[in-house]
């Protein structure tokens, strides 16, 4: 399976022809160009998870391979980092998920981004991208894999700001940089106390051995908890870094302002999914420290209730998305952390949290691409601008319809089985936990729907003076491609593929957990349905009626607020200029001083070079003279 | 062999030091140049001096002499060229002119 | 040379009386072809002191590199950068009292230095024949001179094509 190495270099090559030649290509041939090169990249990642998942299991588990692995750099005896492709269950589900996102959306950009400045550009970074989380996924080993996060991180950073000349859109890409780079910092700490007790950093290593962690580092603990634990805490911090959880998901909302294409691929279905990835990838070692897990259980719940509070009264529907996103990637998290690997029954959150993944990147990348396609027929992010358009629409319409019944989770579309999954394995564990989230999936349900009905119905546009319009082919087509999988993706075995120890685990419906999802979407749907089918007042007299809540809620409960406090605050005024302060007065102040003497002594004594020829040879005179005296004074 | 070493060494210390007067009362660059050529061949006298009178066996001392006029004829054909040069540019081969390029 | 004692004496106090004049005089006339005509003089009464002092291979070159090739520089240069019978300006008096006093009181501190040292002469050798100079000046052992004889021979080549450099027109 040595082609695989080709999944990664495509895009690569792509990227760099169509970065280096840049505007020298016709707008309309880089596009076709990229999204070809995707093309054969989706096209071999299909043939790969084919070949993978038919060939005969081994114990009853797909053997992993891998195909492509060379040293790269040697430090020690023990540690070195590799450079290759690692096909286990997992990465190649990522494969074929980020292929098919990537393809989608670089279709969708022919039409969306046509006649943009910059297009060429465009592409060139979205190749980057896709090389880079391709690279992610496949990683062998943990520092590969950091190496590829860092360039997803900055790949994110330039297409955030890819209409460079826009303040906010600067603003956000700067702040979507640091606050993940912020984070790597604790995923790189981790990765080095890790691998400094375990002496590596293979995956396949690590997780046939989880418990060395434990064991090289038995006895050691800092503040009150293990070395163990420190170092998985922090990896989890990367993850939550990059997957936007509570506290450090600020990054995404602003996100929103590069175009709708990246969000769709970026802050939706593949780049914010990597700190799910990274858990679920380093699983068995998660397992030996089940304080950690319970922190990750925690840390996703908040998110997930918060970010969906945020959402239902949020107007921009781009923000409104992307807090949905934060909500369901919270809960692949807390999937994550209720599950354990003893036998498959107790890792089945392992499973579902996988599920999700796989199904939400399809109807939530569908949801961007349709909000797109929305923006791209009203020209506003606006709730108020919309309304009715319906009419005007109707295979964004039903395609988006589709998304919202999948998000909500609504037999029988893929959302539904997979938050069910998750509903049931969080239930399983701890019944607080799972009335909690299926709280949180009422919201969801319930924002989804709000959206819905404001973007579709509440009124009827006046439309004499600009008649929204349906999208080109080109956006139409990978809607209604992503929304049949979001039909179908539901009956996909997916348990028989991917489980927590490799065996095949056969997904059965809990009843009682299903059905009450069900009546609490439904009723939820319903809700929205009452207060949002037509243009009325319902919704402001309820805000009126809870206004302290509804601004806590639209200002996203202040979250920004404090971090702008914690660092402009407290840490400029209290750590940096005090710093700055130093630095200007006595670090520079001791340079400038030698300056300064310096400058004056030179000032005092260049009246000596006077340039003329014979004052030196008085001086030259009288030095020597001086000299022969003081000698023969010497000898008398 | 009759006339003392010092009658020799006195007519060269004049003519060193005639040299050092020169240099350090004349402005014209070409005067200057000449009263270095009175002091080289001051010393270059010195030194046949000594040879002849301290080491009459060696020839070091003459073939000193011989070496410092060639590298006297040298460094006077370049100091001329220069002053040549600055003539063109100036129209003027006073030394207290040539302070342009001071500090 | 083998001349009289007596014929010697007189030929040395001639010597030396046209070295003391001739370079006092090169310094402080105002004419400044003058000046290198004295110093022709001084150096033509040098080349005659080595040839006292059996040097005659030294005051040949004396002759012929200083009379008859710098001096010639010299005067060409005189007449491409003055006029005729141009006086150069006087140099203001303090400055000539100063040089004047530094010029006696290095010949005070010399000559006091030379005339206190207690001077020792090895025993009395032969005059070098020319023969012996240039195996001197292209052999390669012990007091013997290819190399810095080499080195000059560059330098001057240096120095013709610096000079050119130089002076000539751009």
């Amino acid at each position: 399976m040595e082609y695989t190495i080709f999944i990664l270099l495509l895009p690569l090559a792509m990227f760099l022809l169509l970065g280096l030649l840049d505007t020298k290509l016709k707008p309309r041939v880089a596009g076709i160009l990229g999204t070809l090169g995707m093309t054969v990249c989706t096209a071999l990642a299909y043939y790969t998870a084919y070949l993978f998942f038919t060939q005969s299991r081994v114990d009853g588990v797909y053997p992993s391979h891998t195909p492509v692995n060379y040293e790269w750099l040697r430090f020690t005896e023990h540690l070195h980092i590799d450079l290759g492709i690692y096909l286990d269950p997992i990465s190649v589900m990522m494969l074929v998920v980020i292929t098919t996102v990537s393809l989608m959306v670089h279709i969708y950009s022919l039409g969306y981004m046509h006649g943009e400045k910059g297009f060429q550009r465009y592409y060139a970074f979205l190749s980057l991208f896709s090389m880079s989380m391709l690279g992610l996924v496949v990683a062998t080993n943990i520092f590969q894999m950091y190496i590829f996060w860092e360039l997803v991180g900055v790949s994110s950073y330039l297409l955030i700001g890819f209409y460079y000349t826009k303040p906010a859109a600067i603003a956000a890409s700067k702040k979507a940089f640091i606050v993940t780079r912020f984070a790597d910092l604790g995923f790189l700490i981790g990765i080095l106390i890790l691998s400094f007790f375990t002496k590596t950093f293979d995956f396949a290593t690590l997780t046939a051995n989880p418990s060395a962690i434990i064991t090289e580092s038995a006895g050691m603990t800092f503040m009150g908890c293990s070395v163990a634990s420190w170092a998985l805490a922090l990896i989890f911090m990367g993850g939550a870094g990059k997957s936007a959880m509570f506290p450090l998901h600020i990054w995404l909302p602003d996100a929103m302002e590069g175009p709708t294409p990246v969000s769709a691929l970026i802050h939706a279905a593949t780049m914010v999914v990597a700190g799910v990835y990274l858990v679920a990838r380093l699983f068995p070692v998660y397992c030996v420290t089940p304080e950690v897990l319970d922190l990750i259980t925690t840390v996703g719940a908040i998110t997930a209730l918060y970010a969906a509070i945020v959402a239902c009264v949020q107007t921009d529907i781009k923000r409104v998305l992307a807090f949905s996103t934060i909500s369901q990637i919270a809960f692949m998290i807390v999937a994550l952390g209720v599950a354990s690997d003893t036998d498959l029954h107790a890792g089945l959150g392992y499973m579902a949290s996988m599920f999700h993944l796989f199904t939400h990147a399809m109807f939530k990348a569908l949801l961007f691409l349709g909000a797109g396609a929305i923006i791209h027929a009203v020209h506003s992010n606006e709730m108020s601008e919309m309304g009715g358009l319906r009419k005007y629409m109707p295979i964004t319409h039903i395609t988006f319809l589709i998304a919202c019944l999948a998000i909500a989770g609504i037999p029988p579309f893929s959302g539904f089985f997979s938050k069910d999954e998750i509903l049931t394995a969080v239930m399983h564990k701890s019944t607080f936990w799972g009335i909690w989230m299926t709280i949180v999936a009422g919201l969801t349900a319930f924002y989804m729907f709000r959206l819905y009905f404001r973007i579709f119905w509440w009124k009827e546009t006046d439309c004499s003076h600009h008649t929204p319009h349906e999208a080109p082919l080109t956006m139409t087509l990978p809607l209604i491609f992503l929304a049949v999988v979001t039909c179908v993706a539901g009956f996909i075995p997916f348990g028989e593929l991917v489980s927590v120890n490799g065996q095949p685990y056969h997904i059965h419906l809990d009843m009682s957990v299903a059905t009450t999802s069900i009546i609490v979407a439904v009723c939820a749907i319903l809700l929205a349905t009452w207060m949002y089918l037509k243009e009325n007042n319902k919704p402001g007299n309820i805000e009126k009626a809870t206004s302290v809540l509804h601004r806590a809620a639209y200002r996203r409960f202040y979250i920004d607020e404090i971090y702008l406090f914690i660092t402009h605050k407290i840490i400029f005024n209290l750590i940096c200029r005090p710093i700055a302060w130093f630095d200007r007065h006595i670090i520079d102040g001791t340079m400038d001083m030698f300056a300064n003497v310096t400058q004056c002594v030179s000032a005092r004594i260049k009246g000596l070079q006077s340039g003329s020829v014979q004052g030196y040879v008085w001086l030259i005179l009288i030095g020597s003279l001086l000299v022969a005296t003081i000698t023969i004074c010497c000898c008398l | 062999m009759e006339t003392p070493m010092m009658y020799y060494i006195v007519i060269s210390l004049v003519m060193f030091f005639a040299g050092v007067y020169g240099f350090m009362t004349r402005k014209n660059m070409l005067m200057m140049l000449i009263s270095i050529e009175l002091m080289l061949n001051a010393v270059d006298i010195n030194f046949a001096v000594f040879n002849r009178f301290l080491f009459p066996g060696q020839m070091e001392g003459m073939i000193f002499s011989i070496f410092a006029i060639a590298i006297a004829a040298a460094e006077t054909a370049i100091a001329i060229a220069i002053i040549i040069n600055i003539y063109r540019h100036i129209r003027n081969i006073d030394a207290d002119n040539l302070d342009d390029m001071k500090y | 040379m083998e001349l009289l004692p007596l014929a010697q004496q007189v030929i040395f106090y001639l010597l030396a009386a046209v070295i003391v004049i001739c370079s006092i005089l090169a310094v402080t006339t105002r004419r400044i072809l003058r000046a290198a005509t004295y110093l022709l003089f001084t150096l033509l009464a040098t080349a005659g002191i080595y040839f006292m002092l059996d040097y005659t291979f030294l005051g040949s070159v004396q002759i012929a590199v200083y009379a008859g090739g710098i001096l010639v520089l010299f005067v060409f240069s005189i007449l491409l950068t003055s006029h005729p019978g141009e006086e150069t300006e006087k140099s203001s008096k303090t400055k000539r009292i100063l040089g004047l006093i530094a010029a006696i009181a290095g010949i005070v501190t010399c000559g006091y230095a030379l005339f206190t040292y207690p001077w020792s002469s090895t025993a009395v050798g032969e005059a070098q024949s020319i023969q012996q100079i240039g195996h001197a000046l292209i052999g390669m052992e012990k007091f013997q001179y290819l190399l810095p004889f080499e080195a000059v021979s560059v330098l001057l080549l240096a120095c013709i094509i610096g000079a050119i450099m130089i002076a000539r027109k751009r």
